[in-house]
């Protein structure tokens, strides 16, 4: 491994900038997500920062089961982040539509529409799972650059 | 002399995605130089066909489907629920089970109050006080875990009464949190009437007076904060609110500020209540056996949720699914008025003035399709829809034309 792109792996690793999508939840996920980043889970601590614009972050955070409404913006906001990029469905609903699977305006998770990196259940998710996951998340990019630097 | 350039109207697109609103909505604000001179709002992004999805689902599951209209206020809409059901079904729930909804319902309140002040202190850019809340919100949620097993999503309710009941050694643990939460609310208190930043930047900003207030149809603090003393923990009192003493908060301001009072406020009298719940928790049982099977009927049922009167509508047809179920979450009350009180307002105000009634378009997000007596179906304007409706009251001999003529509604938007 160069030391260029070991210096790359650790800044991406050390600092990910996470993007908050709502994408048709109730809000108990995204209301847990900021619990997350509050003093008590304080996601900070790894390095983890909120930002406002895609095009500003490395992991999109989602939540929801993705309405009709909702899906192509999705795929856009998807579309404008820099690459390389990880999206964490957050709560039941993001991973399989949960209990709105079969209404007629959802369509179920969001891997339906973009590629998901990581999946954390629970309705909704508690902070400290969702701490988890993403810490998981950033254990496994720094495994998967490893093996690919041999 | 004013250029030609500025005396243009620039239109700005808000939403979906938009850094200062944590939900998918979209706004459209017409500007002129700084001032507000029009704004829209585009709801439906959440829209997920809840009410339809509660008539193919069984009113156990319709329950706790309806708990997710909304992850903050849940215990609002999953009360509002089974108070209808309830109602249809003919059951009278014990005391202890009223007292236990109500008790989560204050813990709920102060969950929300708590949330919305981090929110709007984020929105004004006093980030502290972000932190300050949503550490001191960990109290309550630790409470709500303790209570029900989870911190959001309660899952307390059932037909006939609620599913856990509370220990001695729980209701000694709330009164600890509440003693905890009752402190930080007088600081939060001597914040909101002390610091001269807060004070400055909230106060004039988002007008909307008693008169519009009332006209336009606002609840909860929106309609508080301007002097209208609306609560139907009060005026229609459900659960145990009528054995419990406690005020109304109302401020005069009017305004972002007279908001901020109102919730504040509302903490102080939450943490009373729920001193006076557990004081007077009465024995017995918290349960009583509700039917499989509801008989037809129908049932209006109104909750004060933390930002307002929400309320649902239950038929049901003898089966053991509900026939249909409607939901009228406080925000769809609350958002007409933001357009006014953005009106000739300044663009920075405006995600301060949105996040000032607390919105939550998760519950706001229904739909209503139009069937048309001719057959087929279509889109109907809003003109329309208003006129079909005023017609059909007409034809069963209720005429409304001498009222909206003394409450003169402006043209929607």
């Amino acid at each position: 491994m160069s030391l260029v792109s070991k210096i790359v792996t650790w800044a991406r690793i050390k600092s990910p900038w996470v993007l908050h999508f709502n994408t048709g939840a109730c809000n108990a996920c995204d209301i847990e997500i900021i619990a997350a980043l509050a003093p008590r889970f304080d996601i900070e601590r790894f390095g983890v920062v909120l930002k406002g614009t895609p095009r500003h972050a490395d992991v999109l955070l989602c939540s929801g089961p993705v309405t009709r409404q909702i899906k192509d913006r999705l795929r856009r906001i998807y579309e404008q982040m820099p690459d390389p990029k990880f999206v964490v469905a957050v709560g039941t609903c993001a991973c399989s539509g949960g209990v709105f699977k079969g209404c007629y305006n959802v369509t179920a998770g969001i891997d339906t529409v973009i590629p998901v990196s990581a999946y954390i259940p629970g309705c909704p998710a508690s902070p400290a799972a969702i701490v988890d996951g993403c810490v998981k998340l950033l254990m496994s990019l720094e495994k998967s650059e490893e093996q690919a630097a041999g | 002399m004013v250029s030609k350039s500025r005396s243009e109207n620039v239109q700005i697109p808000i939403g979906p995605q938009h850094p200062a609103l944590k939900e998918p909505e979209s706004f459209l604000i017409t500007l002129q130089g700084e001032r507000i001179t029009k704004s829209g709002v585009r709801l439906g992004y959440n829209h997920r066909g809840i009410e339809k999805a509660c008539e193919q689902r069984t009113y156990i599951q319709a329950m706790y489907l309806i708990e997710r209209v909304c992850g903050i206020c849940s215990h609002s809409h999953s009360t509002a629920f089974v108070q209808a059901v309830e109602e249809v079904a003919g059951l009278q729930i014990p005391r202890r089970a009223s007292y236990i909804r109500t008790l989560i319902g204050e813990l709920e309140r102060v969950h929300s109050h708590l949330l919305w002040l981090g929110v709007a202190g984020h929105e004004i850019g006093f980030d502290t006080l972000l932190m300050y809340t949503w550490r001191d919100r960990e109290v309550v949620m630790d409470l709500l875990a303790l209570l029900t097993g989870n911190r959001v999503n309660y899952g307390i309710n059932t037909f006939g009464g609620v599913r856990r009941d509370v220990d001695a050694a729980q209701m000694e643990q709330v009164l600890k949190g509440v003693d905890i939460l009752e402190e930080r609310t007088k600081y939060y208190i001597t914040v909101a009437t002390d610091e001269v930043t807060l004070i400055n930047r909230l106060s004039n900003v988002g007008k909307l007076a008693h008169d519009d207030a009332v006209r336009l149809g606002a609840v909860g603090p929106t309609a508080r904060a301007a002097g209208v003393a609306r609560d139907i923990r009060k005026d229609d009192p459900y659960a145990a609110y009528a054995d419990l003493d406690f005020n109304v908060v109302t401020a005069t301001q009017a305004d972002v500020y007279g908001r901020t009072l109102v919730r504040v406020g509302e903490l102080l009298e939450s943490c009373k209540m729920i001193r006076q719940i557990i004081k007077n928790m009465p024995d017995g049982p918290v349960t009583v056996k509700a039917p499989r099977k509801v008989q037809a009927g129908e049932a209006f049922s109104r909750y004060e949720a933390p930002r307002g009167e929400d309320v649902h509508y239950v038929r049901g047809n003898g089966s053991d699914k509900p026939e249909r179920v409607k939901v009228r979450a406080p925000t769809m009350a609350n958002v007409q008025a933001v357009a006014h009180m953005l009106q000739d307002g300044y663009l920075a105000d405006v995600p301060i003035v949105i996040a000032a009634i607390d919105p939550c378009f998760s519950c706001t997000d229904r739909l209503i399709g139009v069937a048309r007596e001719s057959g087929g179906r279509g889109i109907m304007t809003w003109e329309q829809a208003r006129q079909a409706g005023i017609e059909w009251h007409r034809a069963r001999g209720i005429d409304f034309t001498r009222l909206n003529e003394t409450f003169r509604c402006g043209e929607p938007r």
